[in-house]
């Protein structure tokens, strides 16, 4: 008996201290963090939003899909990577959305992978018209997120003619462009350099628009 | 530069914060544990959960208090998911189904974070932050307090007396992860991860698209869960996901995080046994068996051997550009050497070496440096099986650190090195030989064998990390991964703490001509080789049939 009343008395001081570490823990430290977070840092805490022509278009961090209502990539804009995120799980189409993030989780030695990766190369080559040797590995696989907002600089490279010919402008502005657009290894060493496609199309379209 | 170098760099720069984070958090958690002076919000606190705070306990008593409290957390858990629809901001999200609140509440409880469930389409934000979060918490001071348990049997003499679980517990919340995770939510905040409350907000995009742009507190649960090794991602791409982790800084911050208790506590063990080169030694076996796993892991990620990723010319398959292979390398070992498990790119689809590595690096028992408190106490115990080694070489009973290492100790230590590998190769046998839950594998080959390894070696590690491809949100891996879990945390920790029972009991022996010196080189090469050892013997066969397989095909 008394070893069954020990064990009660246990589980309601475990019981208080449940009630007590969640109220610190899940209540007052969180709203501690996000009072702070939006009064010191508003922009980041609340998505890095992008505005273009005064509506929100999207977030800096999250890749969104350059193409026409067919699903098709536009030529005059930067494609993102190919993202396992799709709007539409069992159709497969579309991606970069955020209520479906991750990845396509592909093994290296899978067939399915091959193929996917054959036909997204076969697809670039088309459209860019560069050689299959010249397409970097981030063009043709997708993400730990389906969100990656960003591509390599390589990537950025061998669609910049095919941007430049559909916006009838030279290739040296739209490699210049890029250029600027590129980020480096934060303090030299850590990452590795980027194109942010958002930031990169929406300037694009700033100083070059399409007619 | 090249990529290559600015890893090592990366990786160089990791190592030289970490040291200089070693002896000040070491020496601090060391006097949060042994420091007689309560502070007055934690005396409101013993007040309200109606404990003694100058009350000791016996092992038993330790034990039962951690039950009892673990239990409680479990059962509250799953209430919360099951009520989820009705409670504030849930979204509008149902009720998460039983099963799969079984799998998530025992996940969690156990510092696993093992998740059968995409965040951003199951869990609502009070249940995300007010329960979920609050485990990411109280699950690693669990961890954390039984790590102090074990290191008080071997600094105390003569006594039956542990310490009070409430009064640790307390401290280890109020003193250290709480004002720890504050900084550390803001600096990730400032680098771009998001904290609100917003609710899913759909924008139109540059071409007159739709996006659904996600919101929440994730910045306040991001840093417990690296912090505390839980890994549990606030959504379905874990830190893969640029609103967890946007940018290279945070990335390197976030891995920061994973590594910088579990490194620092051998400097409090040392500190508390009163010997700070116990503490060294034992963090160098730690660092150089990292160091390993960083290093084969960008090796075999750089080589990019396999199929797909030597058509592709690089094995960037589920990782993200701005981490690049160093990134996702640095990242994917370290959250598998500590039983962390968020992850910054898919192990699934890592090269068959570099994946493979990953595996072995949980295979480990999560020692190098472990997760929160659990490393450091699973590096005890295999420091007892390497003098108890030793001892037979030279024919001499064992000692580490002034106690003598009799039977009782090594039943306990034998009884907790044996818990994990029979629940991880139990449950991914009958998985594998099973109908329905072989039919979860989603990669054809040698490949689907790891994917199931994998998973239990995950959950009886308590890391949490996946071969995600596997189809886990099923009755049946709910239900037996939940078990294992279970298991596999509370019934070493029970040995544990009957192990340090054992010791504290014990009046310290001098040292002499006959004992093996535990701070020196030679210690550090026989405990790395023990480690080894044990492991390999164990997992051998079926890594053979896995990832080797598959990289030597």
């Amino acid at each position: 008996m008394s070893h069954f009343s020990a064990t009660i008395r246990q589980l309601i001081a475990a019981l208080r201290g449940w009630v007590i570490f969640t109220i610190i823990c899940g209540l007052a430290y969180p709203l501690v963090v996000f009072g702070i977070a939006q009064l010191a840092f508003p922009h980041q805490a609340n998505g890095s939003l992008v505005t273009y022509h005064g509506r929100i278009v999207g977030s800096s961090l999250l890749c969104q899909e350059f193409t026409n209502a067919k699903g098709q990539p536009l030529p005059q804009y930067f494609q993102p990577r190919p993202s396992a995120s799709a709007v539409s799980a069992t159709s497969g189409t579309g991606g970069c959305n955020p209520l479906a993030s991750g990845a396509s989780n592909l093994g290296p030695s899978n067939p399915v992978l091959a193929r996917d990766i054959r036909a997204r190369q076969r697809q670039i080559s088309r459209f860019d018209h560069v050689p299959v040797a010249a397409i970097p590995p981030d063009a043709v696989t997708t993400s730990g997120s389906g969100l990656d907002p960003y591509i390599s600089a390589q990537n950025a490279a061998i669609q910049a003619g095919r941007v430049a010919a559909a916006r009838h402008i030279g290739l040296a502005a739209v490699l210049a462009l890029v250029r600027r657009y590129t980020q480096g290894r934060v303090i030299g060493i850590l990452g590795e350099p980027r194109v942010n496609v958002l930031l990169l199309n929406i300037a694009l379209d700033k100083r070059y628009p399409v007619r | 530069m090249s990529s290559a170098l600015a890893g090592w760099l990366q990786a160089g720069l990791m190592v030289a914060a970490l040291a200089a984070c070693y002896v000040p958090l070491g020496n601090y958690l060391a006097r949060i544990f042994t420091t007689e002076r309560h502070w007055r919000a934690e005396r409101g606190i013993y007040k309200l959960i109606g404990v003694d705070a100058s009350a000791d306990q016996t092992w038993s008593g330790y034990a039962r208090s951690m039950l009892a409290f673990s239990a409680i957390c479990l059962v509250l858990l799953y209430a919360m998911e099951r009520l989820q629809h009705f409670l504030l901001l849930s979204l509008g999200l149902p009720n998460v189904p039983p099963a799969l609140a079984f799998n998530t509440a025992a996940s969690f409880v156990t510092n696993t974070n093992w998740q059968n469930y995409a965040g951003e389409t199951t869990m609502g934000y009070l249940v995300q932050m007010g329960g979920l979060a609050v485990q990411n918490f109280l699950s690693a001071a669990v961890g954390l307090v039984v790590a102090i348990a074990l290191v008080r049997g071997f600094a105390r003499a003569k006594t039956d007396r542990l310490g009070n679980f409430w009064v640790d517990m307390t401290r280890a919340t109020v003193r250290l992860l709480v004002p720890l995770s504050i900084i550390g939510a803001l600096i990730l905040v400032a680098g771009g991860v998001i904290d609100n409350f917003h609710a899913n907000q759909v924008v139109t995009t540059v071409v007159h698209g739709h996006q659904t742009i996600t919101g929440g507190p994730v910045g306040s649960q991001e840093v417990i869960k690296e912090m505390g090794n839980n890994g549990g991602g606030f959504y379905n791409a874990n830190s893969a996901h640029p609103f967890e982790n946007p940018n290279p800084f945070t990335n390197w911050f976030e891995i920061f995080l994973i590594l910088l208790i579990p490194m620092a506590l051998p400097r409090a063990f040392g500190k508390m046994v009163g010997d700070n080169r116990q503490g060294y030694a034992i963090v160098a076996v730690m660092v150089i068996l990292w160091l390993a796993a960083v290093g084969g892991i960008s090796y075999f990620e750089a080589q990019h051997a396999g199929l797909a990723p030597q058509l592709a010319h690089g094995a960037m398959e589920g990782k993200n550009v701005a981490f690049g292979i160093p990134g996702s390398s640095l990242f994917a070992a370290s959250t598998t050497v500590t039983s962390t498990g968020a992850v910054n790119s898919f192990h699934d689809s890592f090269t068959a070496f570099g994946g493979g590595i990953t595996l072995f690096d949980m295979a480990l028992g999560e020692v190098v440096p472990g997760g929160i408190g659990a490393g450091l106490y699973g590096m005890l115990v295999l420091a007892i099986v390497t003098v108890f080694v030793g001892g037979l070489m030279v024919g001499r009973t064992p000692e580490y650190v002034g106690k003598k290492i009799r039977p009782a100790e090594m039943k306990y230590a034998a009884l907790y090195f044996l818990t994990t590998p029979l629940l991880v190769l139990t449950g991914a046998g009958l998985s594998v030989g099973l109908k329905s839950p072989r039919s979860a594998i989603l990669n054809p080959g040698p490949h689907g064998l790891t994917e199931i390894l994998y998973a239990f070696t995950s959950m009886a590690n308590n890391n949490g990390s996946a071969f995600a491809g596997l189809a886990t949100n099923t009755p049946w891996y709910n239900t037996v991964g939940g078990i294992v879990m279970l298991l596999a945390r509370f019934a070493p920790m029970i040995f544990v703490l009957g192990l340090a029972g054992s010791l504290a009991r014990q009046q310290p022996v001098p040292a002499s001509v006959g004992t093996i010196p535990t701070h020196r080189p030679l210690f550090v090469g026989m405990l790395i080789g023990v480690i080894l050892i044990l492991v390999g013997l164990t997992y051998f066969p079926a890594l053979a049939l896995g990832p080797l397989a598959e990289g030597l095909h």
